[in-house]
């Protein structure tokens, strides 16, 4: 039972030091964000925002699911092709969905003040809303049992298929938009020239940001990798046990059998 | 792989034919979708006529997840698609076929919707080549995408659930501009419509590529 219970080594030395200085970073930026910089001429308080939404769209939109698209086209190329990739992948979007998720959350609790609604069927605004649906039926088909070879390359091309839409649906709103001019004030000044403090936390925000995603990437593939092992080892062991049973009785019984009942027994030791 | 989409094609329709499940099933709730929407905002005749074309675009769209389970179905019994695998056939001539299928069961689907539409809603259309080639676009999009994520969820359990999922938000653009194209091709401008096909022809032609390259990988996969 060695193999089972022995305790999975700890987190490499470089996650744990990227996760501890994206911890910082974004403190760092939070502290800037709200009692350092100045409210802004326009939007006042609300700028602040400026310094969380945009890192965290960044994450989700291109760092995230650029990776996913990028780990499962290398997937299905056969000279790559390595679970690496595919949990790569996974790592990735589920990393990405979360970010998308609260890219929609920070956008919202901005807007309503600023346009005075939750929502507008805003280009960027639906199209990202596309996406986080999008990816979550990622996470739905990956949870779909199977072996990880198949389950592997099913995900790479839902990714890879999804990804394909992203630009289409960015351009066919877009359109959508320019043809329904709507009542919307997207044409209002949203991004006053940044500088001074403002820039530099800003640019701290993107940084930190970036650094949780990659902390959270990385222990989200090591999970990913341990419960595959988990799996594997899981089923080992209670085939073990159940030979282990269906060989007790007779092995009593029947010095001939005695042998064969040790066997599996011993290897369960190991 | 041409040769080999017309035979796969003519499959499926021949099965289609035959069972009569997507011509007195799919059709039907087509149909009935139609009258259904026409009890969620009607019975105001000016409400209905301004979102009759985006109404039967949803039609159509939900009618495309039906007729591609269906086309996964035909495959699911018994060592089907073991069958298919092992009978040679390039497996992009199987995307080509049974995508073919799926656009002309979708077709036939539109005409009936069509005619359903004009009586019940009143409106018709004013600019017909427009709604024309943006139908044909649309439907080669649907088709292809459709059987693309047909073949992904293909053997799973979880099929009728997961299929919309996945293939709903990928046809987002197509509503889209299917709509508007037919919008303009019912208010008589067709300037306003045309641009649109400039997304249905794109949109059709990338998962057409999409799908004749990575169907093989599936196949192998399911």
């Amino acid at each position: 039972m060695n193999a089972r219970s022995s305790t999975p080594e700890r987190l490499p030395r470089w996650i744990r030091a990227t996760g501890a200085l994206g911890a910082v970073l974004s403190a760092l930026t939070v502290w800037l964000g709200l009692w350092v910089t100045p409210p802004d001429k326009v939007q006042g308080n609300l700028v602040r925002l400026v310094y969380l939404h945009p890192p965290i769209a960044w994450v989700a939109l291109y760092l995230a699911f650029g990776l996913a698209a990028l780990s499962s086209l290398l997937y299905l190329w056969r000279r790559t092709r390595s679970l690496f990739w595919d949990r790569l992948a996974a790592a990735s979007v589920e990393v990405g969905v979360v970010f998308n998720a609260l890219t929609l959350a920070t956008g919202m609790l901005w807007g309503r003040p600023t346009w005075g609604v939750w929502w507008t069927w805003d280009a960027r605004l639906t199209s990202t809303a596309l996406l986080l649906v999008l990816f979550l039926g990622y996470l739905a088909l990956r949870r779909v049992p199977a072996t990880p070879e198949v389950r592997a390359k099913r995900c790479a091309v839902a990714a890879l298929v999804a990804f394909v839409d992203v630009p289409i649906v960015h351009f066919s709103v877009i359109w959508w938009q320019t043809l329904h001019q709507g009542a919307t004030v997207l044409n209002a000044n949203l991004s006053p020239t940044i500088h001074g403090s403002m820039a530099w936390t800003l640019l701290l925000g993107f940084v930190a940001l970036t650094l949780v995603f990659v902390w959270m990437v990385a222990v989200r593939y090591r999970i990913e990798v341990l419960a595959d092992r988990t799996g594997a080892l899981d089923l080992e062991v209670s085939l073990e046990e159940r030979w282990a049973e269906a060989a007790a009785p007779v092995g009593s019984q029947a010095a001939d059998t005695e042998g064969a009942g040790a066997a599996p027994a011993a290897r369960v030791e190991r | 792989m041409w040769r080999d989409a017309v035979l796969v094609a003519g499959k499926d329709l021949r099965i289609e034919l035959r069972s009569r499940v997507a011509l007195w099933q799919v059709v039907p709730v087509a149909v009935l979708s139609l009258v259904l929407y026409g009890f969620a905002l009607g019975p105001g005749r000016r409400a209905l006529a301004g979102a009759a074309p985006g109404l039967f675009w949803l039609a159509v769209l939900f009618s495309t997840v039906l007729a591609t389970q269906r086309s996964v179905a035909i495959e699911s019994g018994e060592g089907t698609r073991d069958g298919l695998r092992s009978s040679g056939i390039d497996p992009a001539g199987v995307f080509l076929g049974k995508a073919a299928a799926v656009a002309v069961e979708l077709a036939v689907l539109q005409v009936v919707l069509w005619a359903a539409m004009t009586l019940l809603f009143g409106v018709h259309l004013r600019v017909g080549w427009l709604a024309l080639v943006a139908s044909l676009l649309a439907t080669c999009g649907l088709a292809v995408a459709g059987t693309l994520y047909g073949a992904l969820s293909a053997g799973l359990r979880v099929r009728e659930t997961l299929l919309p999922l996945l293939v709903l938000p990928i046809l987002a653009p197509v509503l889209l501009a299917a709509s508007r194209a037919w919008a303009a091709a019912l208010a008589g401008s067709p300037a306003a419509g045309v641009s649109w096909l400039r997304v249905l022809g794109p949109f059709a032609a990338v998962y057409l590529v999409v799908g004749v390259v990575l169907y093989g990988p599936l196949l192998e996969a399911g």
